[in-house]
């Protein structure tokens, strides 16, 4: 047990940290929840990747750098310690991306992969459907062969970003009269295609956050299925285990967070004392979140020496999702009356942040299966319970 | 950066495990709750032969000279099987406070040999608590005065032994009166090994918390998939599935930590304290949480004498509050996170090693 970096590792660290330092915008970009927003978010992703930035652990060929799992949670929290802006496609970068780099044809990674390292295609997930939530293999959107392309028909829903994205992925059930997990294939669709029709959902905040999107005879050619034809839930499981698991939750975007708490909570000690609870949590919260970086280390130092995460990423999915409740509830207790105001008034940067944080935590516990779910992946894969 | 341990580390626990599964199975233990002592040597001579005290004792004094990494592993071993022996405050906690001492302390390395050969018992009376584990059988007693350490023969004390809710444990009230013949360090080195005790002192309650938490949990889920209500293995209810889900969830983000906080020790890192009561705060909450849960899901069974889940239910409840008891350690870490003016970034998890 050695836990220190190598001088590679820190000196990775330091051209990070100085590369951040000259070029993260210094006013923080506007939601990419809008058109304009998401936008700009599109150039900041260029401009992150013309450094050489924007998927370090990827291949040199598809636009990465090549760096191990360390490099990326070190790179990680260079980023969100310096306060870059959210990652705006991570669903396509970190999910679709790490399924096809697994799943994917030679040239399916040589069409996708460079494209999407460089933001140049932006991608939305179109798992569920109005009958497919937690029971995901309840899925009836139907893709049917025909010749070398696949006919789409059916309906997705709560598609995050899907109205400014350019493509999504997704299961349809491409043999005619399957049942639950069986039948389903795994597909790239263009959401330009024809057919196509895309129509906003206002989330909680008011914003076009998530989308329907309605296929009507969508064609969409062979190529572009990974994995083989009937097959696709294998290849799901994998990218909902990366969405639960490291890569779309690295440490360092709860660590970063944490640390403007007990900021906040410094600096607002005397009216937070009031209520001794709330030191607790302030510590808790880093407890939590440092714990969640040591298991992080710890499952990557498996992983890089040939490991397999299994029904372990569910637990992390469950533990982040708190925390990132308790430290956004924290955060209001300490704001109290202040604590309900958008951004548009005179006091409220800070506040909006921590606003958008608490109704965004709100969502933890249920997107990328909720919960509840994942307990039961834990209680029956992990602990062998009856189903 | 690299978590894992050693083939000779995993070995051994492995070893020790097999080991501890028949001689210190259930039934066992509860022949030695009966005794008078709560204690049985010849538990405490085989673990000896298995190596076990000698695990830490520097080489240069016959031992294996592993240290506080591979004792993150062993106490585990130690909870999981409910050991009732203080093998740990010996063998690993009183080691590693006479390796502290100066050279010229007269009798150091003998008292390191006899640890090493399983020959020695002993008690710690540290500050942080006004009882003493086992004073009733120990030897000699090292003990607290202000900075000093002192080793003081058994003959020389006073003490009133209580009963603890884990029947194997002996709590003594100690009174003794501070001599310079008994006094082997003081000053500054003194304080060193007092602070240094009681995080060893700490990591091994956390160890043991944790392994008894995965025993707990281990059997309530042996529980839940025999025990038949409404014509199916209780089990299979989803409200039984997340108690134990959620045990294994602060079994699993407590090792890591527990893990770091060993490395910390063994290497001297400036936030040593920080990351032992971190550990200490984890292993807790994770023990907490398996004793409520199992408790639940063993219904009124969970409730007798009769199951073996009350021998590490009230073990972990006892020894929760040795070492420094959670307040102390809640403190610790709030100390260092609300009032030090330390730098929390995401990148500091590993800084200052
Ligand atoms: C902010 C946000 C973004 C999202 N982004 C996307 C996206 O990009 N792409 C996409 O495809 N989907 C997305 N989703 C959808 C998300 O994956 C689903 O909401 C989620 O899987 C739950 O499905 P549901 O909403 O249909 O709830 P339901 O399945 O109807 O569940 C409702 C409640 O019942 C509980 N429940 C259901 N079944 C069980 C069971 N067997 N045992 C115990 N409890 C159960 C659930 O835990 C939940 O509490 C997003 C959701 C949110 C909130």
């Amino acid at each position: 047990m050695k836990l220190t970096y190598t001088p590679e590792q820190q000196s990775f660290r330091l051209e990070v940290r100085e590369w951040l330092a000259a070029n993260v915008p210094k006013e923080k970009l506007p939601t990419y929840d809008t058109k304009a927003g998401f936008e700009l978010h599109r150039e900041w992703e260029r401009k992150l990747h013309q450094a050489g930035y924007s998927m370090v652990m990827w291949p040199k060929e598809y636009g990465g750098r090549g760096c191990d799992l360390i490099d990326w949670l070190i790179f990680e929290e260079e980023y969100y310690g310096a306060g870059a802006p959210g990652r705006v496609n991570q669903n396509g970068q970190l999910l679709l991306g790490s399924t096809l780099l697994e799943f994917g044809t030679p040239a399916q990674k040589a069409q996708f992969l460079p494209r999407m390292a460089s933001s140049d295609d932006m991608w939305a997930q179109a798992w569920s459907e109005p009958n497919a939530g937690s029971d995901m293999a309840n899925i009836s959107s139907k893709a049917l062969l025909d010749g070398d392309h696949y006919i789409l028909n059916g309906q997705k829903t709560w598609s995050t970003r899907a109205i400014y994205a350019d493509w999504a992925f997704g299961l349809f059930r491409s043999e005619v009269g399957s049942k639950r997990h069986h039948g389903l294939s795994f597909l790239m669709v263009p959401l330009d295609a024809e057919g196509v029709t895309i129509r906003p959902i206002k989330a909680l905040d008011g914003e076009d956050a998530f989308a329907e999107i309605f296929f009507d005879n969508v064609k969409v050619p062979v190529e572009h299925r990974i994995g083989d034809e009937g097959k696709g839930w294998h290849v799901a499981m994998a990218t909902a285990g990366f969405e639960r698991g490291l890569l779309l939750r690295s440490p360092a975007r709860f660590q970063q967070p944490v640390r403007k708490l007990v900021q906040l909570y410094r600096d607002n000690k005397a009216s937070a004392d009031r209520d001794p609870s709330i030191g607790v949590a302030v510590a808790k919260c880093w407890s939590d979140a440092e714990a969640y970086a040591l298991s992080a280390y710890n499952t990557v130092g498996r992983l890089n020496s040939g490991a397999k995460i299994g029904a372990e990423s569910s637990l992390n999915k469950v533990f982040w999702s708190e925390l990132d409740l308790l430290i956004h509830q924290t955060a209001m207790n300490i704001l109290g009356a202040t604590g309900e105001l958008l951004a548009s008034g005179s006091l409220a940067q800070e506040q909006a942040y921590w606003l958008n944080g608490f109704l965004f935590a709100q969502a933890g516990p249920i997107y990328a299966g909720s919960n509840e779910i994942q307990r039961n992946i834990v209680a029956e894969r992990m602990l062998g319970l009856p189903r | 950066m690299d978590f894992t341990f050693t083939e000779d580390q995993l070995m051994f626990r492995e070893a020790i495990s097999r080991f501890l599964m028949t001689e210190a199975a259930p039934e066992k233990l509860r022949e030695i709750w009966e005794t008078a002592e709560g204690r049985c040597p010849e538990l405490r001579s085989s673990m000896a032969t298995q190596g076990l005290t000698a695990l830490s004792i520097p080489e240069a004094d016959g031992g294996l000279g592993m240290g506080d990494i591979a004792w993150s592993l062993m106490t585990q071993e130690l909870g999981y099987y409910g050991i009732p022996d203080s093998l740990a405050d010996t063998a690993y906690v009183g080691a590693g406070l006479f390796s502290a001492l100066g050279d010229d302390v007269a009798g150091k390395n003998d008292y390191l040999t006899k640890i090493c050969d399983g020959e020695l018992r002993l008690a710690i009376g540290h500050q942080c608590s006004p009882l003493v584990a086992d004073a009733h059988l120990a030897e000699v007693l090292l003990l607290q005065h202000g900075d000093e350490v002192h080793l003081v023969p058994r003959d020389n004390i006073d003490e009133v032994v209580n009963q603890s809710i884990d029947s194997s444990r002996r709590l003594s009230q100690v009174t003794w009166q501070p001599k310079p013949e008994t006094c082997i360090a003081s000053g500054e080195a003194g304080a060193k090994i007092w602070h240094e005790t009681l995080n060893r002192g700490a990591l091994s309650v956390a160890g043991q918390l944790l392994g008894l938490a995965q025993r707990m949990l281990d059997l309530s889920v042996d529980y839940s998939v025999q025990r038949k209500q409404f014509g199916k293995a209780i089990g299979s209810f989803q409200a039984v599935k997340h108690h134990l889900a959620d045990v294994a969830g602060k079994i699993e983000i407590a090792k890591p930590v527990l893990y770091r906080a060993a490395c910390s020790l063994e290497n001297n890192h400036p936030l040593t304290d920080v990351h032992v009561s971190q550990a200490r705060n984890f292993c807790s909450e994770a023990a907490a949480l398996a004793a409520r849960h199992g408790l639940q899901i063993h219904g009124a069974m969970g409730y007798t004498w009769e199951v073996d889940l009350q021998m590490f239910m009230k073990r972990s409840w006892a020894i929760n509050n040795t070492w420094g008891d959670s307040i102390f350690h809640q403190a610790r870490v709030q100390d260092y996170v609300l009032n030090s003016d330390a730098d929390l970034a995401p990148s500091k998890t590993f800084e200052g090693a």
